[in-house]
């Protein structure tokens, strides 16, 4: 199987402190890559310098075998990101933002309905954000990747302040795209059982 | 890396989604837009008290006045620009969307301007008339707080976008920008005042535009990269 | 050429190299300063119009160019150091900045003590020159406060390399802008320092001042720059051999 999304040679400075070096990882349709390690250990980082929002100090992570930082737009409208921060306007109702969403990111909007409904959020899409748990906050967020069309998704500790209900939904969720030939990176510091081809990457 | 097939939105959509949402929530909160202008009422209210209300004195100052009261009230207001963007995750998604950062951040710049510079511009009369300002006279203030106005969202995104996250934001975003910000303030008030004494006026107004048009082209550029620094 | 300016940039070798660089910017800046210094004040002629007081030019007119200089390097190495990512190139622009804030604050001083007698005040905002530089130490300090306020070292850097670009691009627009502004009053009398007018006895002790400054500039700034790469490598394994109390410590 081709490598969709890779890693080489990766090393990651915080301040003075080396996180990691020499890091490789490599990543094909329908595979999940989890990354795990002790609080402290740079999973948070490493998810999000894969994404870009941080820098590297060294090595290259490539996308359908072309460096990210030179296809950095093609890389990005295959990326959907979520984490703690939900990245929603607490001022606006769920539909105000997911519709924002649309026009940041090829979305499919004829599936709104049937996403609210399974996430159980369509009798309260235009409560805005701030009045929700955050648990719902969560869910709203899920609702962001389930629209978008993006083939990889990267997720930030995804069972954080989510129900059993809640939790069994993301794990549903991940498999489902997973098997449409979708990619997932997800950090977390809780073991994560997903069937299908688990890549594991762990830090110390 | 073409993205024009199937639904993918277009190279605009992105500038336009920002505005929309940030005149949106200006709309549901609409604190954050009078409270620059309630500021700028403020000063120049404490400019009569301070000089004495002797009509000659402040017809003289008006124009300086009310330029320093607006290029306040702006930097005022821009110290939030990014900030809730970047409390709630926002600015995550900003920067990992396949939008142009730069389109972002001008759009992001564009709806300040939108939500503050606009009705500084519309109140601006109000303050002239206390000033004793003749009719002719605020019209050429106007047009010249208009390209002013623009700029300084234009500028001050630059350093909310540097300062965002820090500490002590708001008096460092006022001490990177205001140095940089005196040629808005020279042009414009210096503009005003010779409009006053119905002298040439072209040269300043000429020079504000084409400030203006530079910072349209370079500011989201340096706005984009300072947000990318700010976020890590 | 590529893999030249990466030795350069790389630390330990920079620091071996600018140790022997010091003593060819610090001798010969330190001996321009002194004739032409010893010149100024002694040997050249009085001015016919200022009397003594021009001579406070030979500090004035080397600061006041050195305020602009060490812009022009900061912001020039600070962009290198963000678009090649040269950590050195950042160095140098964090030890370049408190330079440049003392060379504009130096001249803002001799140029306000040089207006006393000439126009009677200490101060006199009708000058563009005093005015802009008055900006320029403003804008100096907005660019170390900046620097100071971020806590992580490379992201202060990269963030305050921005900056600096910024402000390179304003930098004329406002002395453009103070000029014209000034040009509006017609009340203050623009001063004439130096110019194709000066006789030869006053010219050559400037030049050498000027020339002098520069080179002790580059002497200061190795100085500084050796100072931040020693800090930020502090946890090195060539700083600790280097800092060893049997090692070589030059």
């Amino acid at each position: 199987m081709t490598e969709i999304l890779s890693g080489n040679d990766l090393c990651l400075f915080r301040g003075d402190r080396c996180l990691f070096k020499n890091l490789e990882f490599a990543l094909s349709e329908g595979e999940l890559l989890v990354i795990e390690g002790p609080n402290g250990s740079g999973k948070t980082s490493l998810l999000r310098a894969v994404a870009g929002l941080l820098e590297f100090e060294t090595g290259t992570v490539s996308w359908d075998g072309v460096p990210v930082r030179k296809n950095f737009q093609a890389f990005r409208s295959d990326l959907v990101w979520l984490s703690h921060r939900v990245g929603f306007k607490g001022d606006l109702n769920i539909l105000e933002n997911l519709k924002f969403e649309s026009g940041l990111r090829d979305s499919d909007q004829t599936r709104l309905a049937d996403v609210l409904e399974r996430l159980s959020l369509s009798g309260i899409a235009d409560l805005p954000i701030r009045v929700l748990s955050a648990g719902q906050q969560r869910r709203v967020a899920l609702a962001r990747m389930l629209l978008a069309n993006a083939r990889l998704w990267m997720m930030d500790e995804p069972f954080t302040n989510l129900d059993k209900a809640g939790q069994v939904l993301v794990k549903d969720v991940t498999r489902e795209h997973l098997l449409s030939g979708g990619l997932c990176v997800v950090a977390s510091h809780q073991p994560i059982e997903i069937d299908g081809s688990t890549r594991r990457v762990t830090l110390q | 890396m073409t993205t024009a097939s199937g639904n993918h939105p277009g190279i605009w959509s992105g500038l336009v989604a920002v505005i929309r949402r940030d005149v949106l929530l200006a709309w549901k909160r609409p604190g954050d837009v009078l409270n620059p202008l309630f500021f700028f009422a403020m000063i120049s209210t404490l400019f009569p008290l301070a000089i004495g209300p002797s009509a000659e004195q402040l017809q003289f100052s008006g124009p300086g006045v009310v330029w320093v009261a607006a290029l306040l009230a702006a930097l005022l207001s821009l110290n939030s620009l990014f900030l809730s963007d970047h409390e709630d995750g926002s600015l995550d998604q900003l920067i990992l969307s396949p939008q142009p950062l730069p389109l972002l951040a001008l759009a992001k710049a564009l709806a300040h301007w939108l939500t503050t510079g606009l009705p500084l511009v519309l109140v601006s009369p109000l303050m002239a008339i206390t000033f004793q300002m003749p009719a002719g006279t605020i019209s050429i203030m106007m047009l010249t707080l208009v390209f002013g106005t623009v700029s300084l969202s234009l500028l001050g995104s630059i350093g909310a976008a540097l300062t965002v996250g820090l500490h002590r934001g708001s008096a460092l975003l006022s001490l990177v920008i205001l140095p940089l910000a005196m040629p808005i303030l020279i042009f414009g008030a210096r503009t005003v005042s010779l409009a006053a004494a119905d002298d040439a006026v072209a040269a300043g107004i000429y020079f504000l535009a084409a400030y203006c048009m530079l910072a349209l082209t370079l500011a989201p550029f340096a706005t984009a990269a300072a947000l990318r620094i700010s976020n890590e | 050429m590529w893999t030249w300016f990466h030795k350069l940039a790389s630390p330990p070798h920079f620091y071996r190299l600018s140790a022997k660089m010091i003593p060819w910017f610090a001798v010969p800046g330190i001996a321009l300063v002194v004739y032409g210094s010893y010149a100024g004040l002694f040997l050249a002629p009085a001015d016919y119009q200022q009397g003594d007081a021009f001579r406070i030019i030979y500090v004035h007119v080397p600061a006041a160019y050195l305020s602009m200089m060490t812009y022009m390097v900061m912001a020039i190495s600070a962009g290198i150091g963000l678009i090649w990512r040269i950590k050195l190139s950042h160095a140098v622009a964090a030890a370049a900045a408190p330079l440049g804030a003392w060379f504009t604050f130096l001249a803002l001083m001799t140029g306000s003590i040089w207006g006393r007698p000439m126009w009677g005040t200490w101060w006199e905002w009708g000058d563009p020159r005093l005015t802009s530089q008055l900006l320029m130490l403003f804008i100096y300090f907005g660019y170390m406060a900046l620097r100071t306020a971020i806590d992580d070292p490379l992201k202060a850097d990269r963030a305050s390399a921005v900056l600096a670009m910024v402000g390179a691009v304003n930098i004329p627009i406002i002395h453009f802008s103070v000029e014209w502004w000034s040009s509006l009053h017609q009340g203050a009398t623009l001063v004439r320092e130096g110019g194709p007018a000066m006789p030869v006895e006053m010219l050559y002790p400037l030049l050498a001042n000027i020339v002098g400054f520069t080179f002790l500039f580059g002497a200061l700034v190795l100085g500084r720059v050796r100072t931040e790469v020693l800090f930020r490598e502090r946890r090195k394994r060539w700083v600790r051999n280097l800092l060893l109390p049997d090692g070589d410590l030059e």
